[in-house]
């Protein structure tokens, strides 16, 4: 299981692994806004977290297509397939690889992006930490899609769409954690905890209805 | 050990591509699949490779004190058309994390990298990308697969494509020596694979419409 995890990093490193594709894509997003919307600092600050986190989701699942056909069209999935090891623990491996090598950056580029909002201390502090706590449900969401999809040529965009309504609650309690962070009357803790919860639910049931797809998928 | 196929039946779209094929294997035996194009030949690999869901009968594995809860999949190894194998990553690479991945089944040892890579004749070239070597050089790569885990049944299709003679022959080398050490080969081939003693199927194709599933 450590060889997967090397080597789907390794992979997303090299020529055309895409790992920098995601990072490139949600700093194009974010650092067209203040462009978009002028530079009133207020206006920027206010909705800052909210770009930052969409800039996040639609970078998320911008590679997520990749993650089980890749393995499809030159075989190896035949072979992942037929192995002892029980299918939903490989899924669950190369959800985290692929979180690690796509969304990890996006963590850490996030604050970067932060001060392009003009957004404070305190709110670039919560953006990246929800994103960190938050990113990982979208992964496993999306290799759901990913598995259902994995026969399609060009499942990208479908993908996308197949799990963009379950990302939704995501992005909420995402934005909504971040906004409490600099909002006083609100509280920071309930709707992060619930994003943590929905991290959790979705790691078990995202590997399990993805290996339940990839099972399924026989051509 | 045993690899028995009971009655097997496969679906393709509407028709029944095949039906009521049984075989059994034993230790050190080989069953070789003719038949045009299109006959069922890779499906039958693929069914009892346990990628595709028979439309009736089954596949058991059989071995003296093995687990009767043992898929028959997890005894095979499963050269396809396709070679499995990442063009990013260099031949080592990819040889060393499929040893790792699929680990030695029971009662048996495989080759290091290095030595599997040494017995299909392309030993100075591990550190090239694969997606570096030609079509042929591909195939010996994906063949030296078999040879870094071990696997008691080998279940091959078309193996022998774009190879030139002399590779022919090393892989036939590698057929018979794992025959000899009590190995099972399933194979489908047009060219004859140049082995003595073998059980040939010959497939004819569509075993015609049955009777409706539902």
């Amino acid at each position: 299981m450590t060889a997967l995890l090397l080597r789907d990093l390794k992979l997303s490193v090299r020529a055309g692994g895409g790992a920098l594709i995601g990072v490139l894509f949600f700093m194009t997003v974010v650092a067209v806004i203040p462009f978009g919307v002028g530079p009133d600092l207020n206006l920027l600050s206010r909705i800052g977290p909210a770009i930052v986190w969409i800039g996040a989701l639609l970078s998320a699942l911008l590679g997520l297509d990749r993650l089980f056909q890749t393995e499809r069209e030159d075989g190896s999935l035949d072979l992942i397939l037929m192995q002892e090891h029980p299918l939903v623990l490989t899924v669950l491996v190369k959800c985290l690889a692929h979180w690690v090598a796509n969304c990890l950056p996006l963590v850490i580029a996030a604050p970067l992006l932060g001060l392009f909002m003009n957004m404070s201390e305190v709110a670039i502090g919560a953006v990246t930490l929800t994103l960190l706590v938050g990113t990982p449900a979208l992964t496993f969401i999306g290799a759901v899609g990913a598995a259902v999809a994995v026969a399609l040529p060009r499942g990208g965009l479908l993908v996308s769409i197949l799990v963009l309504p379950l990302a939704i609650p995501v992005l909420i309690f995402g934005v909504s954690a971040s906004y409490a962070a600099v909002q006083d009357p609100a509280p920071f803790m309930p709707p992060f905890l619930i994003l943590i919860a929905i991290t959790m639910f979705f790691a078990v049931l995202g590997p399990l209805g993805a290996a339940l797809a990839l099972r399924n998928a026989g051509d | 050990m045993r690899l028995t196929a009971d009655k097997l039946a496969a679906r393709r779209g509407e028709d029944l591509l095949f039906s009521d094929i049984s075989f059994d294997l034993g230790a050190g035996e080989a069953l070789i699949l003719t038949g045009r194009n299109g006959s069922g030949k890779s499906t039958l690999l693929r069914v009892v490779a346990g990628l595709l869901r028979p439309e009736r009968g089954t596949v058991t594995w059989a071995a003296p004190g093995s687990d009767i809860s043992v898929r028959a999949s997890e005894a095979c190894h499963y050269l396809g058309h396709r070679n499995a194998m990442k063009a990013e990553l260099s031949v080592a690479e990819n040889l060393s994390f499929w040893k790792s991945f699929f680990g030695d089944f029971d009662g048996g040892t495989a080759l290091s990298v290095h030595e599997a890579a040494d017995r299909v004749g392309l030993e100075g070239i591990t550190h090239l990308p694969f997606g570096y070597l030609s079509a042929g050089q591909q195939r010996r790569m994906a063949f030296a697969k078999l040879l870094v885990a071990h696997r008691p049944v080998w279940i091959l299709d078309e193996p022998t494509a774009a190879l030139d003679t002399r590779a022919e022959a090393t892989f036939t080398d590698l057929i018979r020596e794992h025959l000899d050490r009590g190995g099972l080969l399933l194979a489908a081939t047009h060219q004859p694979l140049g082995l003595e003693g073998t059980q040939e199927l010959q497939m004819t194709g569509f075993a015609g419409v049955m009777e409706e599933a539902w």
